[in-house]
Parts: structure tokens; sequence; C-alpha cells
């Protein structure tokens, strides 16, 4: 360990709404090291999901310093923000966001499309690889609609992988799904933190929590709380502890 | 990104969406379609007015009595009686590059024979009248000199008139036809010709000696109008030039005083009917040209609404790395592929329903390989263009804003 994949200093985001400033961030410090797998936390409107965007590259802080990968953001122009996007993360988002009327495999291979390097036997292969590591090869030619909400979040993580990304992003990545649907996707994202990617994991669940190693907990856009997760949830196991047959919500 | 993968997204991004794909296409289908098979007609209507007129010899003029005032107030030709037999002899004698010429005067009639009988025009002629016109015999002969200076009372007719006079087919020749009250001998029978550009049957008719038609039915001396033949298409000019001035001489007019006769040539109207038909032909694409822009803008709205619905989607792909400018492309390309394509049917859809036409309806068409062309780039550059706009917006999207936007 040891690589500081991450770092944050003072960044700030304010919103302007007509005439009023939403102060979404306040100054936010954070570090994290390659292989972690950090929960973003907090309640509605503290500012998680604007966090995550930025680290994301997608949207740009007001103030303050990002380095993604000892990279500079602050003075990367669009196009520049679109490479590193496409070559360095991956995001899995709450409502999953396929294309409709669009197969699994097709889903998956779109990442790659903006990635001129890779043909298309290559970009063919590597999402079929993907589909087979959220263990969804048996379904590639099926369309968005022709899946539970738990497989087509399986086909989104499939196309955040494809691109075998330096850091993953979710935002309340299991907030559409049940218990044991939620269990089956998180232990998706701890086989991939075992393999060594790195996790940002933003959610409101405790529980879901609960399963990461670091959780930053967020209040009114600033940091609160900062703890590494004692007595980790294993995925794996609590979905053989879960009643088959009922739900718990 | 390169172009193969702009194009595979464009593609599977219209083949998600066949059907609104097609009925976006459909403007520009049948707004393309309907260019190519408007030129088509029109040019074909030209052209066979073209042949219809020149197969009545384009070496023919007539000389009229009174002022050329084309578009003007004119009395009734018939009414002026200004050319004399005179005026033929001397342009006979003077006009070197004129071949032929024959008065013409004329009657309509009643035509009886027997319990048949049948309203046609009487034309009173000399014998080289047959020449001039075109026209010639199909049984029987002309009239001679000889018949001409005596005033003789005989005659040739033509199809129309020998179907309705003898409609048990008997045969004409020999036999006595009352024109008016003037029983005529029929000499000879006229060749069908059909009907002439302007849609007048041109087998409607009986020819006799101008003399005849002179002194038997109309009691007049003058004549009513001279037809004459240029020894070829290339001394046209020429020839009218010479009987103008053969005539400006026999008439005794100054030098400032106007023509009282008009000289037209068969070539000059083909040329003015060439011209009334191309702006027919340019009216009929002009209405179907703001059909293809309708189309056009069809594209544009479908681009638009489409760019606003796939708002997400465009949020996703700039999120998982495609630039600004992979967007716009896509978009650009998306447009272009539906006009373009359209295009592709409607040159189709054009030549298959002008050739339909023709086939079916005996319009005469002819397919203008300009409007072919000039249809195509036309719907290349509506691609381009109503594209451009919903294009630029998807690309200028914020990725954020994309992929939060409900
Ligand atoms: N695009 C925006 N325009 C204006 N205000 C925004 C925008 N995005 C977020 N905010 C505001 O910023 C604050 C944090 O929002 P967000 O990061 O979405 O919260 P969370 O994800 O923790 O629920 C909220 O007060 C929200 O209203
Ligand atoms: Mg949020």
């Amino acid at each position: 360990m040891g690589n500081k994949i991450i770092q944050v200093n003072e960044l700030k985001k304010n919103f302007h709404v007509g005439e009023i400033t939403v102060h979404a961030l306040k100054g936010i410090d954070l570090e994290i090291e390659e292989g972690e797998f950090v929960a973003i936390m907090g309640t509605s409107g503290s500012g998680k999901s604007t966090m995550l965007n930025i680290l994301g590259c997608l949207d740009k802080p007001s103030d303050g310093i990002y380095k993604l990968d000892g990279i500079s953001m602050g003075d990367m122009n669009k196009n520049e923000l679109a490479g590193l996007r496409n070559e360095k993360l991956g995001f899995v988002f709450q409502s999953y966001n396929l294309l409709p009327r669009t197969t699994a495999l097709e889903n998956v291979e779109m990442p790659l499309y903006y990635n001129s390097r890779v043909k298309a036997k290559e970009r063919r292969e590597r999402a079929l690889a993907a589909l087979d590591a959220v263990g969804l090869a048996d379904r590639m030619h099926h369309m968005p609609n022709q899946m539970s909400g738990g497989q087509q979040q399986r086909v989104a993580i499939a196309r955040s992988l494809v691109n075998d990304p330096r850091v993953i992003l979710a935002d309340e990545a299991t907030g559409n799904l049940d218990t044991r649907t939620s269990y089956e996707i998180m232990s998706l994202f701890q086989d991939l933190n075992d393999q060594g990617k790195t996790i940002i994991f933003v959610t409101h669940e405790s529980d879901i929590a609960r399963f990461m190693k670091r959780n930053v907990v967020f209040k009114d856009g600033r940091i609160v709380k900062e703890e590494w997760v004692k007595d980790r949830f294993n995925a794996k196991q609590m979905l053989t502890e879960l009643p088959v047959d009922q739900d718990v919500i | 990104m390169n172009y193969t993968n702009t194009l595979k997204i464009a593609l599977n991004a219209l083949r998600r969406n066949k059907f609104r794909a097609f009925l976006t296409m459909l403007g520009i289908i049948i707004g393309v379609a309907s260019v190519i098979a408007m030129l088509a007609i029109g040019q074909g209507s030209k052209k066979s007015i073209q042949d219809e007129m020149s197969s009545m010899g384009t070496n023919m003029i007539f000389i009229m009595p009174g002022a050329d005032m084309r578009g003007g107030v004119r009395q009734s030709a018939s009414d002026m009686q200004t050319l004399k037999l005179s005026d033929v002899e001397a342009i006979k004698e003077q006009c070197s590059a004129v071949s032929a010429v024959s008065p013409q005067v004329s009657s309509s009639s009643q035509a009886v024979v027997g319990n048949n009988n049948w309203p046609t025009s009487v034309y009173g002629v000399d014998n080289d009248y047959l020449e001039i016109r075109k026209y010639s015999i199909e049984t029987g002969r002309n009239f001679s000199d000889r018949e001409v200076k005596t005033y003789a009372k005989v005659c040739l007719v033509g199809q129309t008139v020998i179907e309705n006079l003898f409609p048990n087919g008997e045969n004409p020749i020999g036999q006595s036809i009352r024109v008016g009250t003037i029983p005529l001998k029929i000499i000879g029978v006229l060749a069908e010709k059909g009907e002439n550009g302007m849609g007048q049957d041109q087998d409607d008719m009986i020819i006799a000696p101008y003399t005849t038609v002179q002194k038997r039915m109309l009691a007049i001396t003058y004549i009513q109008s001279i037809f004459a033949s240029a020894a070829s298409e290339d001394v046209n000019d020429q020839a009218i030039e010479q009987i103008s001035e053969t005539l400006r001489r026999t008439h005794k007019l100054k030098a400032d005083d106007a023509d009282d006769f008009s000289v037209r040539s068969q070539a000059e109207m083909v040329q003015m009917f060439s011209s009334v038909s191309d702006m027919m032909t340019m009216l009929l694409g002009a209405i179907a040209g703001i059909s293809l822009l309708v189309g056009g803008i069809g594209i544009m709205n479908i681009m638009y609404v489409s760019v606003t619905e796939r708002t997400k989607e465009i949020g996703l792909r700039l999120s998982v790395g495609g630039r600004g400018n992979d967007i716009m492309m896509q978009f650009l390309v998306e447009s272009i592929l539906l006009s373009v394509s359209g295009g592709i049917i409607g040159i189709l859809l054009g030549l298959g329903s002008s050739t339909a036409v023709s086939a079916l309806m005996n319009w005469p068409t002819v397919i203008v390989p300009m409007s072919v062309v000039f249809a195509f780039l036309v719907c290349t550059v509506i691609g381009v263009f109503f594209g451009w706009y919903p294009a630029r917006k998807a690309a200028s999207l914020n990725p954020i804003d994309a992929l939060r936007y409900e």
C-alpha cells in the first residue's frame, strides 16, 4: 500500500441558484490510498454526490486541490477530463443508466468505443470478460428490460470494469435494490476490492457502509467523522445467513 | 474517436428507433421522389411537344396579316385584308431562301355525304401546301396547277372527316362531298397525322384549291395567311428576313411604317413552347422542393426532440469518456444517415414512379440525371444543416447536468 491515488485539499463547491449560493462542499480534506474501499456516508443533501462527481471528474470544484493518481485536475480541459474518465475511472449509478433496447454486451462495450486504441475484437473480448466477472456471461444478449434490477446493476458494474479503471465510483448503487440483491452486489464489490480495485461507494445506509473498510461521514458539506470499520461485514457469509424466501428490508 | 466507431454508434442508435427513423426519413423520401418525378414529367412533356412540333417541319414559316403585337390587343387576323395573291407571287420569285410557298384561305363549313354530315374546316391552298406542312396522301392524288387555275371542284380529305362521312368504309375516292353549298369531288385521302402539340386534331380537315375556296365559297380576293418553307433549317432566319423585305416592298411601306403583317417560324414556336414548359417544370420542381424542405425540417425536429429525450444517454456517454466532439459527431452522423438514406430511397422511388407514370398513364417522362445528383446533394446538405444545431446542443451539455436531467 501507500500509493495515494486520491488527494483532496480544502476542496469547496458552490452552486448558484438564482440569487442564492449553495455551499455544497465547505472545505474537504481527504486522502485515499490504492486498494482502499471507502464509504462516503451522510444524510441526504450532505454533499456526498457532489463530492463523488468531483472525484469522478464529472464536475469541477469551485476551490481547492484535487489530484488523481498524482495529476492535478485544476488545469485540465474538458477533453482531457473525458480522456481521464475513459481510462482511469468507472461509474456505477443508482438507476443503472443502461442504454435501452441495447443488449447487455453492447452496453458493456460502450465505454471502449471512446478509446481509439481498442480495436473491435479486443472490445468484444474485454466486454465478455467483464460480463463474466459479474456472472452474467449467459445474459449477454438480453436487453435491460429483460433483466431484474440486480442484473441490470451488475451489467452496469461490468461496464464500469471494462476499461480496467484505477478507481470505481458508485453513487447509491444499492439504493434501488432489495436486501438480498444489495448483498449480492456488495459481494461483487468486495471481490473486486479483494482483487485490488480501489472503490469509493456513496451510501446513506449505515449497514451497507459496514461492508467497506473505511467510512467517511459528511454533514453539511464537511467531513464530520472518519473511521476504520471494525467487525466488517462479509457479503457472502451474510447471504448464506439470510432467510431463503424472505427479504429483510 | 475514429470514424468507424462514430458510424457504428450512430447506426446502433438509429436501429434502436427503427420506426421513428423511418418516419423521419419519410419526409425526405417523399420530397426527393416528388422532385425527381415532377422534373421527369415536366421534361418529358417538353420533349414531346418539341418532338411534335419538329415533326411538323422546323423550316416552316407562316405569315399573317396585321402588325405583330405579341401579347397586345390585335384584330382577328382573318378580318384583315393586307395579304394578296401578288405577295405570294413576289415571295416565290424574289426570296432565294424560300423553297416553297402557298396561300391559305379557310372556312368552317358543314360537310355532307348522303345522310351523314360533319362540321369541319376547309383550307384553300396551293398544291405545295402538303409539302410545306408535311402532309402526305394515302390514296388518290394531289390537285394539279390546272385545277387551281380553273377553280376546279376537287378536294383532299382528312381521316377524321372520312370516318364520319363514310362510316361503312366505302372507298371515298371519286365520291362527291357537299361543302356548304358546293359539291366537291374527292380526289385524294390524307394520311393520318394525329393531334398536334396543342391537342388539335390535324385530320379533321378538307383541302381544296385556294381559288375554289376564294371564289366559290368565300367570295373574296385577298388571302388570309401564307405558308412557306425555308430551303433548309439553317437559312430560316435569312428566309424570314427576305420575306419581310419583300412584303414591305410590295405593300409599299415607308422606312418608318410598321409592318402590316407578321412572319413567324416553326422554330420560334418550338422555342416558345419549350420555354412555357420549362416554366411549368420549374413550378413543379419548386413545389416538390418545398416538400423536400419540409422533410428537412422534420429531420431537425426529430433530432432536436431526440437530443432532449436522450439527455441521459448523452450524460452517460460523457461520463464514460465520450468527448463533446464525439457526441456531436454521433448526432450529426445520425442526421446525415437519415437524410442520405431517405434521399437514396427517394431517388429510387422517384425513378420508379416516373417509369410507372409513363408506362401506365402514357405520359412521356424524361429522367433528368442532374436532378438525381442534385437531390442527393440537397439531402446531404439537409442532413448536415438540420443536424448541426441539435448536435451542437448535445455536445455542449455538461456531463453532470446531462446525467441528472429528468
Ligand atoms: N446542480 C446543483 N444545483 C444547485 N444545487 C445543487 C446542485 N447539486 C447539488 N446541489 C445542492 O448541494 C447540496 C448537496 O447535494 P448532494 O451532493 O446531491 O447531496 P447528497 O448526495 O449527499 O444527497 C444540496 O443542498 C443540493 O441541493
Ligand atoms: Mg446523492
